[in-house]
């Protein structure tokens, strides 16, 4: 059973510390729920995890071994998905995934259809995406979550400018990911409702102005 | 391989259906290339004389106007970062990248080099030299300027950023490829500075890579 594992994580955004010390531990079909105030590292933990960001300290390691030493196997498996939509304007929605899914090594053709379905976007698929609205282009970045294997989905605010019937499509996705064990971490405001998550509120381990001057004057 | 071949195909089909940046370089090529008979005035000998500089000069800056945008559309839509994240390495996305960048820069200056030949009155015996100089130089400058292109990405005024950063490093290129259209025209051969524009067509396709995707993983932090 795949383990993605963090311990004693610390963050620093160029030379201001984020968190310090944090632990996760996500097993095969979990669910990581993050929350806390706006500043407290949510997006920079997912960032993290993608290993966009390298960790300041503290080692990131799944099944026992630190990603670190094998960045290529670490890209394979997971799916990130960040603030901005990464849709192409000029391709047509049905052009846009179909790229994803190249570069997933997934096959367009019989990939395509049912991840469009998915969140109900298919009768978008022919459309130049400069005409979806910003929550059809949600749902189409949303939708490259059904085209590979990924086993690590990690989601920054999924469920801005969402409905709430994509909302619950999203949650149904999310919950037959875990059932063939595939893990989630996610950062919401919005209540995703997810069952048996595991909830881990960033703003304990938020690093405070005032210690972190402290700290440094200390140093 | 496949990822290679999806990203060049969708940048492709990016620059064919915006079309403009073809278009554009190949207009700022033109133009910056007939100024010069109206500054230095129309005299058939000097105008000859000066050909092979004014092209190559004009040649390096239509590429650097283009470099900018090489990584900024990707970057700022977030597709960039996916692209990072996706199973191909992050150096054969750049290399995928500058290949199509090439394809819709590159390749249309050296098809428009003659035709501003003739108007510069560049002796006929310049020309094969030109257009061979031109194939391996121009890649070259992509693989250069993707450097440049990932180390500003992000900053502001990276346009002139850029440009002050990659131009010194185009001056080799310039040298050789001036070198070998004037050893033609002169009647000496051609072969040494074109060995050398190989060389540094070589070099950079080996190197620049690495550089560029080490530039973007700092812009993606």
């Amino acid at each position: 059973m795949d383990q993605f594992k963090g311990a004693s994580l610390d963050c620093l955004r160029s030379t201001r510390p984020v968190f310090r010390g944090l632990d996760f531990d996500l097993p095969a079909g979990g669910a990581l729920v993050l929350t806390g105030p706006n500043g407290s590292g949510k997006s920079s933990l997912l960032r993290l995890m993608a290993g966009l960001l390298p960790p300041a300290g503290g080692t990131l390691s799944w099944n026992g071994e630190p990603v670190a030493e094998d960045p290529d196997a670490h890209r394979a498996r997971l799916a990130y998905l960040g603030h901005l939509d990464a849709v192409k304007p000029a391709l047509t929605a049905a052009e846009n995934l179909a790229f994803w899914a190249q570069l997933e090594g997934a096959d367009p053709a019989t990939a395509v259809g049912p991840a469009l379905d998915a969140l109900a976007i298919g009768h978008l698929a022919d459309l130049p995406a400069r005409f979806l609205s910003a929550g059809q282009k949600r749902r189409l970045n949303l939708a490259r979550l059904g085209l590979g294997k990924a086993v690590l989905w990690l989601l920054d605010e999924p469920a801005t400018a969402l409905d709430v019937e994509t909302i619950s499509r999203l949650r149904d996705l999310i919950h037959r990911h875990r059932d063939g064990g595939g893990m989630v971490a996610v950062s919401t405001h919005s209540d995703l409702e997810l069952k048996d998550a595991v909830n881990l509120d960033l703003g304990q381990y938020t690093v405070s102005a005032a210690r972190a001057a402290a700290e440094e004057t200390a140093a | 391989m496949t990822g290679f071949r999806a990203i060049l195909e969708r940048d492709l089909r990016l620059a064919l259906r915006q079309g403009m940046d073809s278009v554009m370089v190949v207009m700022f090529f033109v133009i910056a290339v007939v100024l010069f008979p109206l500054g230095v005035g129309p005299e058939p000998n000097t105008l000859a004389r000066i050909a092979p500089g004014v092209l190559w000069v004009a040649a390096l800056l239509s590429v650097l106007l283009s470099l900018e945008r090489l990584f900024h559309n990707d970057f700022e839509d977030g597709s960039l970062e996916l692209m990072a994240l996706s199973p191909p390495s992050l150096e054969v996305v750049v290399l995928a990248k500058v290949l199509a960048h090439w394809l819709v820069t590159g390749l249309p200056l050296i098809i428009a080099a003659p035709v501003l030949a003739i108007l510069m009155n560049m002796p006929a015996d310049g020309f094969a030299l030109l257009i061979l100089a031109l194939l391996l130089g121009t890649p070259a400058l992509s693989l250069i300027g993707a450097v440049g292109a990932a180390l500003v990405l992000g900053s502001r005024r990276g346009g002139v950023l850029l440009a002050l950063l990659i131009l010194p490093l185009f001056i080799p290129v310039l040298i050789f490829g001036v070198g070998a259209v004037e050893a033609a025209i002169g009647g000496f051969p051609a072969r040494a500075p074109l060995l050398l524009l190989g060389a540094i067509f070589a070099a950079t396709l080996a190197l620049c890579p690495w550089g560029a995707a080490a530039g973007l993983r700092q812009a993606l932090e």
